[in-house]
């Protein structure tokens, strides 16, 4: 399965995928020290996204985010890439500052299309991700 | 994008390799959504407290402020959302000595770059507004969100690394809300009752923003009765970009792009949600499953003058049990001084913080240090952010918020 995106950035990664339909914010919903959803209500509270393509609804929140992943990244403590059905400026400046591959925009609800767990391949250049 | 001549010349480095490295991030950015071209823009304004930039990103900044060799030279005023410390109050809040002395790294850099510390997030009640179709580089949501809804400025949510890059190129990427076609209603909301206290207000914001689901969503709302103040659009607005990443929305008969609701275009829509006052007290109701209190908490977005005289009238007489703490713009907090209004809440055992923000301060850290757990506020954007920190928010309106920093509880 191949899916394309209306926008995207970044190179190519390939990973597991950590799918909910389910926000995305960087300073709400993430314990950036242990590398863990921490937000009691997200449906992905407790796991790890560490070296994870995201697979997500929405970027949520505030601006911190577009340092967030800059300083994730400094540790290693960050997401592999990140996949959205749509994303506000703020995930696209923070993926741009902190070099984190991005896809956002499908035919279809992307957090539906991919199965949790899948091994994804993600090419930028294409904005194209394909379920192995 | 094309690029007019200024702008090829910054890429090409002749504006010097800080305009360069900001050209290029704006570009990378600006063709993510398909810009065609650049917007000047008259201020920026930079989300940065180092809770958010961590080591990485104040080295970042430090290595900005070295890059040309000398002073940059910003090419529009360039100001700050609140800091991660009160300098003066750092050990009132317990915080750790590394966070405090990486703030100070990074006002170094701010300075060496031309930036103004304001570190405000109520700007546009304290600096100047922006005025009527003004593009502008903003960060802070809830800052972005008043200025495109309540003054009629254009700006998208600029994150700090992005807003620096305004400051430096004086221009932003044209798409999002600097386009007259994504200012147009695409979500009409009927609500039957008008909210009376802050905390009203805010808990309708965030209902809106909950429902409106994401930022390119924009929500015009009819129904509402009387022309609500300053700050009750202020925690209407941040609480709604808070549940639902909004940057703009319309009052019907109140703001500027929506004297009538055809002005909008919601006229076009059907009416997809009804808001009433049940439904308000249910959004308030999910945070209220506690009542002992261990710190009271005003803040998100900074308080007003006016915020702080009902503070501290409510403060007159009472004895604190808990603490309290107020936190305001370095802008206000010399006029609550010079007004009285800081000792009325100081001598009742309160704490008013001025360039900080709550959330923004190392909340996990002090939290710990302080056996901190259970919070009370009148925030609505407060509660929605805190959960992630660890804390049990609770929100009450401003006089219960205080009623219960005196009893240790907040009474049902």
């Amino acid at each position: 399965m191949i899916f394309t995106a209306r926008h995207a950035l970044g190179g190519k990664v390939k990973g597991t995928a950590l799918v909910a339909h389910d926000g995305f914010s960087a300073r709400y919903d993430l314990d950036r020290i242990k590398g863990i959803f921490s937000r009691p209500s997200h449906k992905l509270t407790g796991q790890s996204y560490v070296g994870k393509i995201l697979v997500l609804d929405t970027s949520k929140g505030g601006v911190a985010s577009a340092w967030m992943l800059h300083e994730m990244a400094s540790r290693g403590v960050v997401p592999l890439a990140l996949v959205f059905n749509s994303v506000n400026p703020i995930l696209v400046q923070g993926a741009v500052f902190g070099n984190v591959t991005m896809l956002a925009g499908f035919e279809g609800d992307i957090t539906a299309l991919v199965p949790n767990g899948a091994t994804v391949e993600i090419d930028a250049g294409k904005r194209s991700l394909r379920v192995l | 994008m094309k690029l007019d001549e200024v702008e090829r010349a910054m890429r090409a480095g002749e504006y010097g390799a800080a305009a360069k490295v900001a050209l290029e991030h704006q570009i990378k950015v600006g063709e993510f959504f398909g810009a065609a071209e650049f917007v000047a823009v008259t201020q920026a304004h930079v989300m940065a407290d180092t809770e958010s930039l961590g080591e990485a990103g104040v080295r970042w900044l430090e290595s900005l402020a070295a890059l040309d060799g000398r002073p940059l030279r910003l090419r529009v005023p360039t100001i700050t959302d609140p800091r991660g410390t009160d300098f003066a109050k750092a050990s009132v809040l317990r915080q750790p000595a590394w966070a405090v002395e990486l703030e100070r790294r990074a006002v170094q850099a701010f300075a060496r770059l031309g930036v103004l510390l304001t570190d405000t997030c109520i700007n546009y009640q304290t600096i100047q507004a922006p005025a009527r179709g003004e593009s502008v580089a903003f960060g802070d949501t809830g800052v972005v969100i008043y200025s495109n809804s309540v003054c009629g400025a254009r700006s998208n949510f600029e994150g700090g690394p992005s807003a620096i890059a305004a400051g430096i190129t004086g221009r932003t990427p044209r798409y999002g809300f600097h386009l007259d076609a994504q200012r147009r209603a695409t979500l009409r909301f009927r609500v039957d009752w008008s909210p009376r206290t802050l905390n009203d207000w805010g808990a309708l914001g965030g209902l809106v923003g909950r429902l409106a689901g994401n930022y390119w969503s924009v929500p015009v709302i009819e129904g509402l009765a009387g022309v609500p103040g300053s700050d009750a659009l202020k925690h209407f607005g941040a609480a709604m970009a808070s549940f639902g990443s909004s940057a703009m929305f319309h009052l019907v008969g109140v703001t500027p792009e929506a004297t009538r609701l055809e002005d909008t275009g919601g006229d076009k829509l059907p009416v997809a949600h009804r808001i009433g006052e049940a439904d308000v007290r249910a959004l308030q109701a999910a945070y209220a499953n506690e009542e002992d209190v261990d710190v009271v908490v005003f803040s998100a977005p900074q308080l007003s003058l006016y915020e702080l005289r009902e503070l501290a009238a409510l403060c007159d007489g009472r004895r604190l049990a808990k603490p309290l703490l107020a936190v305001t713009s370095p802008q206000v907090k010399p006029d609550a001084d010079r007004l009285g209004l800081t000792a009325r809440i100081e001598s009742a055992g309160g704490h008013v913080l001025s360039g900080m923000c709550f959330y923004q301060s190392y909340a996990r850290e002090i939290a710990e240090a302080n056996g901190w757990k259970r919070l009370a506020t009148n925030s609505v954007k407060l509660v929605n952010i805190l959960g992630g920190y660890g804390y049990v928010p609770l929100l009450a309106s401003m006089e219960r918020c205080v009623e219960a920093a005196e009893k240790g509880r907040l009474l049902r």
